[in-house]
């Protein structure tokens, strides 16, 4: 009697512990994208090189806070529904820039917006590589890359 | 202690090898995890109904295990529709959906079992069990869910048809206010319900969400409008005075609910919500600041305006002030919370049935009493894993519609929550509204379903890997790296 009455309280605290560790092993995704735990990743990196950017935070402007996780693909930024930060702004283009990955390094380049891509304060008008912690700034939106 | 306790995303099989040069690493889609707690859940609400059926001296038969097995067939058929349609949904949304839903159902029954006992002592026709009826709204609602997955493939869709959204909630929401009676038949003073021979529905259910829909695109597209920056005062920038005509119209719709309704809780509810995704669109605390004085305004009009209101508040005041009476509820209530005190009295041990409508609105109370403040403690949890996750999404999606509307549907889980238990526990003053999946209830349930599938497909939209679009080049080294290779001339 007494001992079913707590066993199923303890049976409920159960369930609860378990949603909870299914939490916990996805508290240090930065976003919902990188799931793997981080600590493998980080001690098998170092040994190859020191600063490699692995994630796109955006600093300012409507979705600032958003941090996108750098997997090697290329970043589409822009208005358009399947970009992969998806802007609405009105000072940015449909396809308004693009970063990419060459050899180790991210590149922006402008896809042909109408008021530009700027990095820190330069306007991009080829390709260029983008170093961590410098400001590309479209729009209203202003993202970086960190490690 | 070591019961199905599932790994980490059920341990993926690829995740430990390396990352970041191999990224076409798929990130575990979880359904596993999902499919192994809704196990559990259907174990604990098997679990449950045996100890209710035992402790009311039922015969336990077969019986019981064939409704724990229609349970975990109901939401494995709801777990194989987020398998095929939405894969990289959250892991946890169901689950807890399906425990509190289950939960609630054994309650409900709990709570017949008791109302038909007492009937038949005291000669009355003998109570209508309700729990059938619940596990009919259960399974609509879960096809409701899988429809909702169908035909919302991605979220934004729904943005372009806001406008149409707001409307059509707004009508929903007035409809039961200004139809005449025989369509709409006041219950318990509360005009709130639609009458169809055969069901009765609360449209202002559906409504919220809706009008959820209607806002998230709303801010989406205006949000300039909202932070123009007005005068500074007490170190908030106050909006301009010209700007304020949205939430005066929404603050305009809540009292028009309150007067013509007169319903409390989705009046509350409606203008939180409002105010919340206006504070996360703008992140300026003054928009909070000026909707919790409107309300309060409108909160003191109303208390001297109309008698029920004042009686919520003697109530809530004095909750013993007339004990066989008016604050009959408020009152049993609290007698069975403390009878439960913190480990419960066990399922179907205590009395809920003493509490006028324990089965809807005083739910928690009936839990409260047989689970404990334990019990209890584990079940709001639940309600919070249900809203942090979905958070998490809004968090984690990438375009500003999702990240709107899935915080506030999080947000309007947690606001339902606290008013309801609050209101049981006398925090604040009763308002009338349902738990979220515990109460009975169809509209509220099949309302909460809609909501849990937008989340989920939110969440999905969140998680799921990007689409490459050509294919994946190998990483070559930076062009000031490339040795330079001499190549003979063929000759």
């Amino acid at each position: 009697m007494q001992l079913t009455r707590a066993g199923f309280l303890i049976l409920l605290w159960l369930f609860v512990l378990a949603a909870l560790r299914v939490v916990r092993s996805d508290l240090y995704a930065a976003s919902g994208l990188r799931v793997s735990a981080p600590g493998f990743r980080r001690d098998k990196e170092k040994g190859r090189r020191g600063k490699a950017a692995r994630q796109l935070v955006v600093t300012h402007g409507a979705l600032a806070g958003t941090r996108i996780s750098l997997e090697g693909r290329p970043i589409l930024i822009g208005r358009a529904d399947d970009s992969t930060l998806v802007l609405d702004d009105d000072y940015a283009s449909t396809r308004h820039a693009r970063l990419s990955l060459r050899g180790t390094d991210w590149y922006v380049e402008d896809l042909g917006s109408t008021n530009g891509t700027y990095l820190d304060r330069a306007k991009v008008t080829a390709p260029l590589r983008v170093p961590l912690g410098v400001p590309i700034r479209i729009g209203k939106t202003v993202i970086e890359l960190r490690s | 202690m070591t019961t199905p306790v599932p790994t980490a995303g059920g341990s993926p099989g690829g995740a430990s090898g390396p990352t970041s040069t191999a990224p076409n690493l798929q990130p575990p889609t979880r359904r596993n995890t999902e499919l192994l707690l809704l196990a559990f859940a259907a174990f604990m609400v098997t679990l449950s109904l045996v100890l209710v059926e035992g402790n009311q001296e039922q015969a336990i038969t077969m019986e019981v295990g064939y409704y724990g097995l229609a349970f975990l067939v109901l939401f494995g058929a709801a777990h194989l529709a987020v398998r095929r349609w939405a894969p990289y949904a959250d892991p946890l949304i169901l689950p807890c959906a399906a425990l509190l839903n289950g939960l609630g159902l054994v309650m409900i029954h709990r709570i017949d079992l008791a109302k038909i006992e007492s009937t038949l002592r005291r000669g009355k026709t003998v109570w209508e069990p309700e729990a059938p009826q619940q596990v009919v709204w259960t399974a609509l609602g879960l096809v409701l869910f899988v429809a909702i997955l169908l035909v919302v493939k991605n979220h934004r869709t729904l943005a372009k048809l806001g406008y149409t959204f707001g409307l059509a909630g707004l009508v929903a929401l007035a409809l039961p206010g200004i139809l005449p009676a025989p369509l709409s038949r006041p219950v318990n003073g509360a005009k709130i319900w639609l009458q169809f021979g055969f069901a009765s529905i609360q449209p202002g259910e559906f409504a919220k969400i809706m009008l959820m829909i209607f806002f998230a695109s709303f801010l989406v597209a205006k949000r300039d409008l909202f932070t123009a920056a007005g005068r500074r005062f007490l170190g908030m920038d106050l909006p301009r005075a010209r700007d304020l005509g949205p939430i005066i119209a929404a603050w305009l719709v809540s009292i028009g609910v309150l007067v013509l309704e007169r319903d409390l809780g989705s009046s509350l509810l409606f203008f939180g919500i409002v105010l919340v995704m206006l504070y996360i669109a703008t992140e300026r605390a003054a928009w909070v600041v000026l909707g919790l004085s409107l309300f309060v305004g409108g909160c003191l009009v109303a208390y001297q305006l109309f008698s029920h209101v004042q009686i919520r508040v003697a109530n809530w005041l004095h909750p013993l002030h007339d004990v066989y009476d008016k604050s009959l509820q408020v009152a049993q209530a609290l007698f069975g919370l403390a009878t439960g005190g913190l480990f419960g009295t066990g399922l179907g041990n205590g009395r809920p049935d003493l509490v006028p409508e324990a089965q809807t609105d005083y739910i928690t109370a009936a839990l409260g009493e047989e689970l404990g403040f334990v019990g209890l403690a584990a079940i709001l949890l639940l309600y919070g894993l249900l809203a942090l996750r979905g958070l998490r999404s809004a968090l984690a999606v990438r375009d500003s519609f999702g990240k709107l509307l899935g915080a506030g549907l999080s947000f309007a889980v947690c606001l339902q929550v606290f008013v309801v238990v609050g209101g049981v526990t006398t925090l604040i003053p009763v308002t009338g509204l349902t738990a979220p999946f515990l109460s009975k209830g169809g509209s509220s349930l099949l309302a909460n379903y809609i909501l849990i599938a937008l989340l989920l497909r939110i969440s999905d939209a969140a998680r799921r890997p990007q689409p490459t679009s050509k294919p994946k080049r190998p990483p070559q080294p930076a062009i000031a790296d490339q040795s330079t290779v001499m190549v003979e001339r063929p000759s």
